[in-house]
């Protein structure tokens, strides 16, 4: 396990390190110069352009480039400045890191608390139709384009019923819609995918024992199936963490809500090559740990797995 | 033949195959169907709601929404197959050549693959965006290439299977040589899963080609891509409901409907498959 565990951190070094490598080349591939576009629409003089550039290491090679920039990140956790915002971009993650992991943390309650029970229920129910009802609703919510149904719940619950606020951050009613928005589609995985994971379980072996010896079927359902289906639903709702931050970015954009794709979104289309940069490098390795978190958890969890 | 009927018996199948089948033909008769020019100006029909006239209603200049809903048809559909084509083609080579070298070839592929996953998707599109600048060719190839990394593992993870099978043992003991191998006895076996891989991702590529257009980063207004008129509408709400919700529900209903079909496929040629694609 610990060899395993090791290994397994090694890889996602190098995973990381390569990604880090593309993400910054990339940025260099970007067309443009990111000294004319700190100052557009205004043209610096020559003497602040070559100050400028040499304060900011452009004038050396690219690859000097990239080793300064990740000593500088990994010993003083340093990515940089913005262009626009005229700060240190690490600052501008962490400002509006709050707001997306509250954001992500609602999807994730959303799509669990409504998806695992509703795919169990489709799984473990003798009746057709609650099966086929449950399964049309999920595949719907994996249909459903999610700047779209942000705008319906806002059309619905903030405009025609005027319940709840259409955008900002403050309070958890402002919350509510935002997480809805982001959580339906994991809830529809997750549903589809409860329900297999709780059908591949009840025709085993084992289960056909616990009924045979007169076991309620209450009893087989919650202790002998459930508890052994739950360990691939809980590592994909882990998973789901993931896609919750790739989510965020559309999301943010339809409430209007501050957050890290909100800012992602406003860099990109700024060209502010340094937050674009630092952003897509801080949630990727937030992503890559995350998954391998819920990875090693699945042989702490299932004591039958073994590395 | 007989497996044809077999296919179209599945109801799944058979729906999803008449909804993709529809689709296409309002694409390519979009001109034809629609009743009024989708791009034409009426400032004396502004923000109608949906009568007999304007089924859909119109929006703020008084352009009819059901034309440019069905012109829409268009937009998604070609972005969608485009960007499918990219990371079905990539993802059937690249995989293919992972899987039946094996060794360091496989090792190697398989490390920029996990890079790609390192990536939630949406934001791999992202970063291909901001290279290559915003527009539509720039989606295509921004959805094709974030959407490659997962057909590559599927694709490998066949082969690796097929490799073992015995037909490729006696193949290989008739003296079959490796170009031939890959191309009449692999290839073939790769199809189901590929074709149900690509489904989906056609689904999910309609899905992700609306959104980026959304977000400001694929087609711009006054085209009438479905992402645009959601997002071009959005601000005017309480004036006018019906642009946003029945350009997204355009959206819903295609995206569910290749779904169902990618569903049915996948349980039809490989059950096996379910819960990993």
């Amino acid at each position: 396990m610990i060899t395993y565990t090791v290994r397994r951190l090694l890889m996602l070094l190098v995973t990381l390190l390569i990604a880090s490598f593309i993400i910054f080349g990339a940025m260099q591939l970007v067309p443009g110069d990111p000294i004319l576009a700190m100052f557009f629409p205004r043209i610096p003089s020559e003497e602040v352009y070559a100050s400028l550039e040499r304060e900011l290491g452009l004038d050396k090679p690219f690859l000097l480039q990239y080793v300064d920039y990740m000593s500088r990140l990994i010993l003083h956790g340093d990515l940089g400045d913005s262009f626009k915002r005229m700060r240190p971009v690490g600052e501008v993650i962490l400002q509006n890191l709050g707001a997306t992991g509250a954001l992500a943390l609602g999807g994730i309650l959303v799509s669990v608390a409504v998806g695992i029970p509703l795919g169990v229920l489709s799984a473990i129910t003798k009746r057709k139709w609650v099966d086929s009802v449950v399964m049309v609703v999920a595949l719907i919510g994996v249909s459903t384009p999610s700047f779209w149904l942000g705008i319906l719940l806002i059309l619905i619950f903030s405009l025609v019923l005027g319940w709840l606020p259409t955008s900002g951050i403050g309070g958890i009613e402002r919350l509510i819609l935002p997480s809805l928005t982001l959580g339906l589609y994991g809830a529809g995985y997750l549903a589809r995918f409860a329900r297999s994971s709780v059908l591949e379980v009840k025709y085993q072996d084992f289960v056909t024992t616990a009924r045979s010896k007169g076991l309620s079927e209450i009893r087989v359902n919650m202790f002998h199936i459930l508890r052994n289906a739950l360990i691939p639903i809980v590592t994909m709702s882990g998973l789901l963490a993931g896609y919750m931050l790739g989510g965020a970015v559309i999301v943010e954009t339809v409430f209007g809500r501050p957050g890290l794709g909100h800012v992602l979104v406003s860099a990109i289309s700024q060209k502010d090559f340094p937050l674009v940069q630092g952003v897509l490098i801080f949630i990727v390795v937030v992503f890559s740990l995350v998954n391998l978190i819920v990875d090693l958890s699945y042989a702490y969890i299932d004591p039958r797995v073994k590395y | 033949m007989k497996s044809m009927r077999r296919l179209l018996r599945e109801p799944r199948i058979l729906f999803g195959l008449c909804f993709l089948l529809l689709l296409c033909l309002v694409a390519i008769f979009a001109p034809q169907l629609v009743p009024y020019d989708p791009l034409e100006i009426y400032p004396s029909e502004t923000l109608e709601p949906p009568s007999v006239h304007h089924l859909f209603g119109t929006d703020n200049l008084g352009r009819d929404v059901f034309s440019r809903v069905l012109y829409g048809t268009r937009y998604s559909l070609a972005l969608g197959l485009l960007a499918i084509a990219i990371s079905g083609g990539f993802g059937i080579i690249i995989g293919l050549i992972a899987g039946y070298a094996g060794g360091k070839v496989d090792a190697l592929i398989m490390r920029a693959v996990d890079v790609g996953l390192a990536f939630p998707s949406v934001l791999l599109a992202l970063l291909v965006i901001s290279i290559i600048g915003p527009g539509l060719p720039s989606i295509v190839i921004a959805i094709g290439v974030s959407s490659t990394p997962p057909f590559i593992r599927i694709v490998r993870g066949s082969v690796l299977v097929i490799k073992e099978m015995t037909f490729v043992e006696a193949a290989r003991a008739i003296g079959v040589g490796r170009t031939r191998m890959i191309l009449r006895h692999i290839l073939p076996e790769v199809f189901a899963p590929a074709l149900t891989m690509a489904t989906l991702g056609l689904a999910n590529a309609i899905f992700a080609a609306s959104s980026l257009s959304f977000l400001g980063f694929g087609a711009r207004p006054p085209t009438p891509e479905w992402g645009v008129l959601v997002s071009s509408a959005r601000h005017q709400l309480r004036a006018a409901w019906w642009i946003s919700t029945f350009s997204g529900l355009a959206i819903m209903l295609s995206v569910l409907s290749i779904n169902i079909l990618g569903d049915g496929l996948r349980d039809f040629l490989d059950p096996r498959l379910r819960g990993k694609i």
